[in-house]
């Protein structure tokens, strides 16, 4: 990654991250708001940061670069600018176990059971995709797997909405799925971050292999690069920071797709470069986006994955113009 | 010292045997020409031995353990896949990749290789250009430089003059025979009976998946193995510019 790149892309996420820390709904003058932050002195203000507003900021970072990055080795593993990291399914799993923990009312019992019935979903996901795609074999059967197992999810999905006793759990699910930050603690930093982390250094191991990759499956293969190996540590570390990334903010779109496809051409288009800058990148965007939802709409809880996904949209369309008008 | 050892080599794909039972042996300083007509197994036994398919049987590099094979032979597959718009001078330097350990950065030795083959490949010109904006036949000459600034021993190449027009044909062929006589060893699948005869030390005929011929280039493409294996008429001169071929018919 280029040097100027990665100064920029760390200075966007503090100021973010700063500008995150001083927006909400309890108008705490900035100044204030830092001191009470710091100091912890100030009971009601100190409240309002530490366990409201300093969670909310870390997991949009946590959530944003897990996304970015999973987004970015998915695209290089794949060697496809389409791809993106629910793709595995491993998002709809986590998905999945989530709705079930607010469908069966396990979700009110306990404020950890939803995410870890979420990264259970996960798991018996990458399970089930690692068993269908078999111990050889190229990338081709991973996908089918992933879309297989995204299909199933998804259906099962539908089956319990679609047997939900009441309206009010109904939508309840409903809005889980559309991803937030809104009302989360610092247990749900203390209980993603350990995935989002690991998974974080497994899939930036893997960037030489994705630059090998770059000439086809057979060439990486030839150049030293186990391509067994390599699959199974995408699929593990895709999932450890998607599933933990649904699991505490639910189903956030587009980032994963999107911020990839944003930086690659600022980092000369090679798969390793392109991992620490999509973490960085998606950590922005996502700080960016859970900034606009409560600026634009603060009365109303706009979801943070409707907005990235408004948004994401038009962008994307505006790339793809883009990619064309350039003859490619 | 033995570059390549096949022993007793059988390549199964689902019930069929694609190869059946090769033994072949090819040293250091070799320019060797794999012929034979499509689905005579070309491609199957340079993977096979390459390790990169099942197979039956002993093949010295498919022995050898992932890094070590690396440093040993360079692969140029015959589908050139260049999946990401990078420069040439970083898809050309991925062919170092497996000299570097973890974490560690190209020093000036592997510059030099990546420079090297650059020039041998006459792509100075191009060095910062988006690879994949590149015509079809400067994209086969990037992988190929790929290839070589890899610096194995030992160079397979899967029909690397296709592609190509006469004179980077040529100017290829040149660099790989120069390469063998530099004390490495190029084993190259091809098509171009001409090309092969004039610049391979040695060519290795295969039909239906076995060996049916092997020896110089003029022992080797005799009216015999023509009409038999590829079911041509050829018209075949040895002058001072060695073996001539001009395939001029097709048998019925």
């Amino acid at each position: 990654m280029a040097r100027g790149l990665g100064a920029g892309l760390v200075g966007m996420v503090m100021a973010l991250f700063a500008v995150s820390l001083l927006v909400g709904p309890a108008g705490l003058p900035p100044l204030q708001a830092l001191t009470a932050l710091v100091r912890g002195d100030a009971l009601a203000e100190t409240l309002v940061m530490r366990e409201i507003r300093l969670p909310r900021a870390m997991l949009a970072v946590l959530v944003g670069a897990a996304l970015g990055l999973a987004g970015a080795a998915m695209q290089g593993y794949l060697r496809n600018p389409l791809a993106e990291p629910g793709l595995i399914g491993v998002s709809g799993s986590a998905a999945l176990g989530a709705v079930l923990a607010l469908q069966t009312g396990l979700a009110a019992v306990h404020i950890l059971a939803l995410p870890f019935a979420a990264l259970a979903g996960a798991v018996l996901a990458v399970l089930l995709i690692l068993a269908l795609a078999g111990p050889r074999g190229g990338s081709i059967t991973l996908i089918l797997a992933g879309i297989a197992v995204s299909a199933l999810a998804g259906a099962l999905t539908s089956l319990v909405l679609n047997l939900s006793p009441n309206p009010f759990a109904a939508s309840e699910i409903v809005f889980w799925m559309m991803g937030s930050l809104a009302d989360r603690s610092m247990t749900h930093v203390i209980l993603a971050a350990p995935f989002i982390v690991a998974g974080a250094l497994v899939l930036l191991a893997l960037g030489r292999s994705f630059d090998a990759l770059t000439l086809g499956e057979d060439a990486a293969a030839s150049m030293g690069v186990s391509l067994v190996r390599v699959r199974v540590m995408l699929v593990l570390g895709v999932a450890s920071m998607v599933g933990a990334a649904t699991a505490v903010a639910g189903a956030i779109g587009f980032v994963g797709l999107v911020v990839p496809h944003i930086l690659r051409p600022l980092v000369g288009a090679r798969p390793s470069a392109l991992l620490p800058a999509s973490a960085l990148g998606g950590a922005v965007l996502v700080l960016m986006a859970d900034i606009a939802v409560r600026v634009i709409l603060p009365t109303r809880d706009l979801k943070l994955g409707v907005l990235t996904a408004l948004v994401g949209a038009p962008l994307f369309l505006h790339l793809i113009y883009k990619t064309r008008a350039q003859g490619l | 010292m033995t570059a390549l050892h096949l022993q007793n080599f059988s390549v199964f794909r689902g019930p069929c045997d694609v190869l059946r039972n090769i033994n072949l042996q090819v040293g250091a300083g070799e320019c060797v020409g794999l012929l034979g007509p499509n689905g005579a197994g070309k491609t199957t036994l340079l993977r096979g031995a390459l390790g990169l398919m099942a197979s039956k049987g002993q093949s010295s590099i498919a022995a050898l353990p992932l890094a070590a094979r690396a440093q040993h032979v360079a692969w140029l597959p015959q589908a050139r896949e260049i999946a990401w718009p990078v420069k040439v001078e970083t898809l050309v330097a991925l062919g170092r990749l497996p000299h570097l350990g973890v974490g560690q950065k190209p020093g000036p030795l592997d510059q030099a290789a990546i420079d090297s083959a650059i020039a041998r490949m006459r792509l100075q010109g191009l060095r910062g250009r988006i690879a994949t904006q590149l015509s079809g036949g400067e994209q086969a000459r990037v992988l190929i430089a790929r290839a070589l600034a890899q610096a194995t021993p030992v160079l397979m190449v899967d029909e690397p003059a296709a592609g190509l027009d006469p004179a980077y044909q040529i100017a290829l062929m040149q660099t790989l025979t120069a390469e063998a006589r530099a004390g490495r060893t190029v084993i190259a699948s091809m098509h171009d009976l001409g090309l092969a005869a004039r610049f391979c030390t040695r060519l290795v005929v295969l039909s239906q998946g076995e060996v049916v011929a092997d020896g110089p280039p003029a022992q080797v493409l005799t009216p015999d193995v023509l009409a038999r294996v590829f079911h041509i008429r050829a018209y075949v001169d040895h002058g001072i510019h060695g073996p001539i071929i001009q395939p001029l018919d097709v048998m019925e």
